[in-house]
């Protein structure tokens, strides 16, 4: 392992990056002046700006997508109608989903890799299932789940159920399969029941192992909803950017795909909380 | 306003011609009434029908009688005996409240669903009683699916998804959806890149890789009748995919295809944008084809009546309203916004006027760009029928007539239309002029066959 560099030394190079990258960006989409043939006025008050010079609609610079992202982030929760809310209320949304599919997962897969840990035999029966199903794409679930489920919002969330529950069905499997031998046999010697083995001994060993499992399956989970919303539309980040790709506006998107990464780190960070806090060194 | 039960109290009216005892063109199937807004529509003209029928089962005595006595006396007698006004009030009133007063209708962000649209914020669902919720939805397919799964009530389709739905052509089983009402005709162009400025011939496009919006889509059909008189075989010389409308400005721009025939406002978008030119505007093709449609499944007509009278009213009107040149810029301006189509409102203006910009450095006016008629005409969906059997989407032979009347319910906007004073076509089936032949409804086959002309 490499020593850890300070934060005081890698943020100013960070930021020089960040700084460099902006700049050469803005450059770049600079609108080049006199390029454009003299059309009559009339046809270029019915064309965008760039049009009218002749040139094709550029790509928005830093400038323009931080003004727009000044604009949205001033009023994030309004909802002004079915189709028209604030991207503070798409980004809730997506999160209410995944919550809910990951959730439902989590209470699915914890069980059931339990099962699969502590039995050798159920773990070879389901292993073939389990083999064929996890490479799947999640989104490849989406029009069976739309035409059994019959139901938009279920089926996003029936998808982020199905993407979300391999690693932590998985993870939880191995780490209950690889719990040490002399501590299953301590609790043995000291005569605990299965229940309290698996309470007392297994699960707080496991719990790293199953943590990790659930960091992967939330980082997976939003990546898929955002493709998901695309494909069902109505709300969420996802839904945003299809409707802002709608208009061919190139800054929302970019703006979206800040807030997506933005949030995704912090789920990351939360759970690496929690697998923080169920760490434990021998 | 005109009548649609026959007057009972006439001696030349003959009451025993059909059992519904309504006048319709021959030939159509006959339905339920529908419900009027107020007490003397023709719920009140059915009770009289019904009462006239039961006291005299036999039409001929009934003739015999107005014309001995007349409609006065007649009318004033049966009246002494029984309470016709009241019967006539009550029946109207207990009929008329909508079934179901809050409805989600889904719709795509293009042009062609303006009066579905428009509706919503210009107050025409409120007018009639109804609570709608306009949804924005992410493309055709999911429209489908969910006005199948029943989250929409009603939904804004391609005029040939209903007919395709119905046959279950691209479905896992027949869904029975019905063309309530034509929502545009004309509205789309032929949008070709940039660098064809010079090829503008169609017999130089073969190689070329176009888009269209959907598979069952006029677009589609139009594109290929378009290229098939060009002497371009659509299915070898060129390639078309199926694109949904806002990636086709992206496409175009990325040099991904040559050109798309696709609804507005992506033709127009791409203009604006500096990507594109509009090659033909569809209505030189075919003027008055139709394009979008406002479809319902057909269990609604039976089991919310009234909702669905009340629905058809507010689209027929809005539509309507959408027609007048002189509405076009406030209507413009209704829909543009975030919560409906999202499009710089000037595009969506030069849309919906015809004073557009067009690419090629003039600026064109035609006001017939795009134009409203909910009239769903008969020998549209047997033109449909023709180009889905011509391009191999339906494997078998189907009666079109029996189709068309089932999927295009031309009575009901015939209805609705009479009520709001418009002038209804007498026959659905008329002769239409696609690029320069005709069809005749009478004698669809030929069109049905691939025919490319060389």
């Amino acid at each position: 392992m490499t020593t850890a560099v300070p934060f005081w030394r890698a943020a100013p190079l960070s930021l020089l990056i960040l700084a460099a990258f902006l700049i050469a960006w803005e450059i770049a989409v600079m609108p080049r002046a006199g390029q454009g043939p003299a059309v009559d006025p009339e046809y270029a008050a019915l064309l965008g700006q760039a049009a009218a010079q002749g040139g094709t609609t550029p790509m928005p610079g830093p400038i323009a997508i931080g003004r727009r992202l000044a604009e949205l982030l001033a009023d994030p929760f309004y909802v002004r109608g079915t189709n028209d809310q604030g991207i503070g209320v798409q980004i809730a949304w997506s999160l209410l989903r995944v919550g809910a599919g990951f959730s439902l997962a989590a209470l699915v897969a914890i069980p059931l890799g339990f099962l699969i840990g502590m039995s050798p035999l159920l773990n070879a029966a389901l292993n073939p299932f389990i083999q064929v199903l996890r490479p799947v794409s999640p989104l490849a679930w989406m029009p069976l789940a739309l035409y059994s489920i019959k139901d938009s919002a279920v089926s996003s969330i029936f998808v982020i159920f199905i993407c979300s529950v391999w690693p932590m069905l998985l993870n939880t499997a191995f780490g209950v399969a690889t719990v040490r031998r002399e501590w299953l046999n301590v609790a043995r010697t000291l005569e605990a029941g299965t229940w309290k083995t698996a309470t007392r001994v297994i699960l707080p060993a496991a719990a790293p192992t199953i943590v990790t499992g659930m960091r992967i399956s939330i980082g997976i989970a939003w990546l898929v909803i955002v493709a998901a919303e695309m494909l069902v539309g109505g709300t969420g980040i996802g839904y945003w950017v299809w409707n802002q790709w709608n208009n061919l506006s190139i800054a929302d998107i970019v703006i979206a795909i800040l807030m997506i990464g933005l949030v995704g780190l912090a789920l990351d960070r939360l759970l690496g909380l929690a697998a923080a806090a169920v760490a434990w060194r021998e | 306003m005109a009548r649609i039960f026959q007057d009972p109290f006439s001696e030349k009216v003959d009451l025993a011609a059909c059992s519904c005892g309504r006048a319709h063109p021959p030939g159509l199937a006959c339905e339920a009434a529908a419900a009027p807004a107020d007490g003397t529509g023709p719920l009140g003209e059915a009770a009289e029908v019904a009462v006239m029928r039961a006291l005299f089962p036999e039409d001929a005595a009934r003739r015999a009688l107005l014309r001995l006595f007349g409609a006065g006396t007649v009318l004033a007698a049966i009246e002494s005996l029984f309470p016709l006004a009241t019967a006539r009030e009550a029946l109207a009133q207990a009929a008329g409240a909508p079934e179901k007063r809050d409805l989600k209708i889904g719709f795509i962000p293009i042009t062609c669903a303006t009066p579905i649209i428009m509706a919503h914020p210009m107050g025409f669902y409120a007018r009639h009683g109804l609570n709608v919720e306009v949804v924005r939805t992410a493309g055709w397919a999911v429209i489908r699916d969910r006005a199948i799964a029943r989250e929409y009530d009603a939904a804004h389709m391609l005029a040939p998804m209903p007919i395709a739905m119905s046959l279950g052509v691209g479905v896992g089983q027949p869904q029975p959806f019905a063309v309530a009402a034509i929502e545009n005709i004309n509205g789309q162009a032929i949008t070709l890149a940039n660098k064809h400025r010079e090829r503008r011939n169609p017999r130089e496009w073969k190689g070329f890789r176009f888009a269209v919006p959907f598979d069952f889509s006029m677009h589609n059909y139009l594109l290929r009748h378009y290229l098939a008189e060009n002497g371009v075989d659509p299915d070898r010389d060129v390639q078309i995919r199926a694109v949904p409308p806002p990636e086709m400005v992206a496409n175009l721009r990325a040099d991904n295809i040559d050109g798309f025939l696709g609804p507005d406002p992506f033709n127009q978008r791409a203009v604006f944008d500096g990507v594109g030119f509009i090659h033909i505007l569809t209505k030189e093709l075919w003027d008055g084809h139709p394009c979008c449609a406002f479809a319902v499944p057909r269990g609604m007509i039976t089991d919310q009546p009234n909702t669905f009278a009340a629905l058809m009213r507010a689209i027929v009107e809005a539509t309507a309203h959408s027609q007048k040149p002189e509405n076009r810029r406030e209507v413009a301006q209704a829909i543009a916004g975030q919560n409906y189509l999202n499009q710089p409102p000037t595009v969506v203006e030069q849309v919906l006027t015809g004073t557009f910009a067009d690419g090629l450095g003039r600026v064109q006016r035609v006001p017939d760009r795009i134009g409203f008629d909910p009239f769903p005409w008969h020998s549209m969906a047997y033109w449909i029928l023709t180009q889905m059997r011509r391009w191999g989407q339906l494997p078998r032979e189907v009666d079109y007539a029996q189709v068309a009347e089932q999927v295009f319910l031309a009575l009901d906007a015939g209805r609705a239309m009479r009520d709001l004073g418009l002038s209804v076509p007498v026959s659905p089936l008329r002769i239409e002029r696609i690029m320069g032949r005709t069809f005749d409804p009478a004698n669809p086959a030929p069109w049905a066959e691939r025919a490319i002309r060389a």
